[in-house]
């Protein structure tokens, strides 16, 4: 199925975001990942790397990110891993990866109806 | 050929030497700087990455200076984080191709190009966004232009460069950021030194110490030293000035991409 990694400047954070999209998705192939080198507070592409191989079987991986930073980490996280078809959704976080959760359990799924449905969540209003 | 190729691999060396230690004397000014604007930890990454980089290059077997950029750039993707890991470590690994065959006034253009490019493209800022940009951008602009228009001799370029640069740090100051994590705060980011330039700035500064120890002042022929410079740290570009690398202020931290760092 396509994978998905939720990456947040914290590690908390991520773990999080991860356990509430399981509830909803299944939990098959969501990877937390967040904190920088020294475990503090930030992203660092090593680890995203290792969370989109972790994620993948094959078919693909969806990363959602929080700030800035987890967008670049990412970008070079994916150019340096071994992995093909591998996407960064511009989506809120969390919303994002409930959207890509449950879209994933579809038995037609792909990378891209992962990213779109990740992505519908920039334009649902709260209140 | 091969003599000269071990030479600029140990001024390569060198010149990482002397960009890791005045990151590490400057550790507190950066932090303080990216404290006013940003997430207080600018300093520490800094110093982190290129302590790591000085490792890795001590225990590298390469023999040719653009593998031994590629390895700086390498470390500090690895341990900087942040989004100066990506910025500065991700430029350095594109732009040490273009030594490959050795460090000449061109090569030297041509790295520092790449490099500016590199960080235009993955941190998505522009000039007077208030990020390394600032300081960047006219440091490369100006040892380009010196050396491919005016015919400047390397050292002398880079001197120019470096003050081009100290200019941009300053012009970080009064303006609002509009990239990295001081776009936060919107208007009170103004009146705040970047933390990013001022890093840019200081390992220009550190280069153009190392080159005119090598060139002695006097051009010519081993332009190498100045490229090497250059490429042992993250751009090989700027102009002068000599330490001082003060500036105050604070800013936003060597990213100035698309949003903070972390």
């Amino acid at each position: 199925m396509v994978g998905i990694v939720v990456v947040s400047h914290s590690a908390k954070a991520a773990e999080g975001i991860c356990e509430i999209a399981r509830e909803m998705g299944g939990g098959g192939g969501l990877e937390p990942v967040g904190g920088d080198p020294d475990g503090g507070i930030g992203t660092s592409p090593d680890p995203i790397g290792e969370a989109i191989e972790a994620a993948s079987d094959g078919d693909g991986v969806v990363v959602l990110v929080d700030l800035g930073s987890a967008v670049m980490n990412a970008e070079l996280a994916i150019e340096m891993a071994g992995v093909d078809d591998v996407v960064i959704a511009d989506a809120p976080v969390l919303e994002g990866a409930l959207n890509a959760a449950v879209a994933a359990t579809s038995p037609s799924a792909t990378v891209e109806t992962v990213r779109e449905s990740a992505e519908e969540a920039r334009d649902v209003s709260k209140v | 050929m091969a003599a000269d190729l071990d030479h600029q691999c140990d001024l390569v060396v060198t010149a990482l030497e002397a960009v890791a230690d005045r990151l590490a004397e400057e550790k507190s000014t950066l932090t303080e700087l990216d404290s006013a604007i940003g997430d207080a930890d600018h300093g520490a990454n800094m110093n982190r990455g290129f302590q790591a980089a000085l490792e890795q290059v001590s225990e590298s077997d390469a023999d040719d200076p653009a593998d031994l950029v590629k390895t700086i750039g390498v470390a500090l993707v690895s341990e900087v984080g942040g989004a100066s890991g990506p910025l500065y470590g991700g430029s350095i690994m594109s732009a040490s191709q273009e030594l490959e065959g050795g460090i000449t006034a061109d090569s030297s253009v041509a790295f520092a190009e790449t490099y500016l490019e590199t960080v235009e493209s993955r941190g998505k800022a522009s000039v007077g966004d208030k990020t390394m940009i600032d300081a960047l951008t006219p440091a490369v602009h100006t040892y380009k232009k010196s050396i491919e228009v005016d015919d400047t001799e390397p050292l002398e370029a880079l001197a120019k460069a470096v003050d081009a640069a100290r200019r941009g740090v300053e012009f970080t100051t009064p303006i609002r950021a509009k990239k990295g994590r001081a776009s936060y705060l919107g208007w009170r980011s103004v009146g705040h030194q970047d933390p990013g330039a001022t890093s840019t700035f200081m390992i220009l500064e550190e280069l153009l110490a190392v080159a005119a120890e090598e060139l002695d002042g006097d051009l010519e022929g081993e332009v190498d030293a100045e490229a090497d410079v250059d490429p042992a740290e993250l751009e090989g570009e700027s102009d002068e000035s000599g330490p001082t690398g003060e500036t105050g202020g604070g800013g936003s931290e060597a990213e100035s991409p698309s949003e903070g760092d972390d």
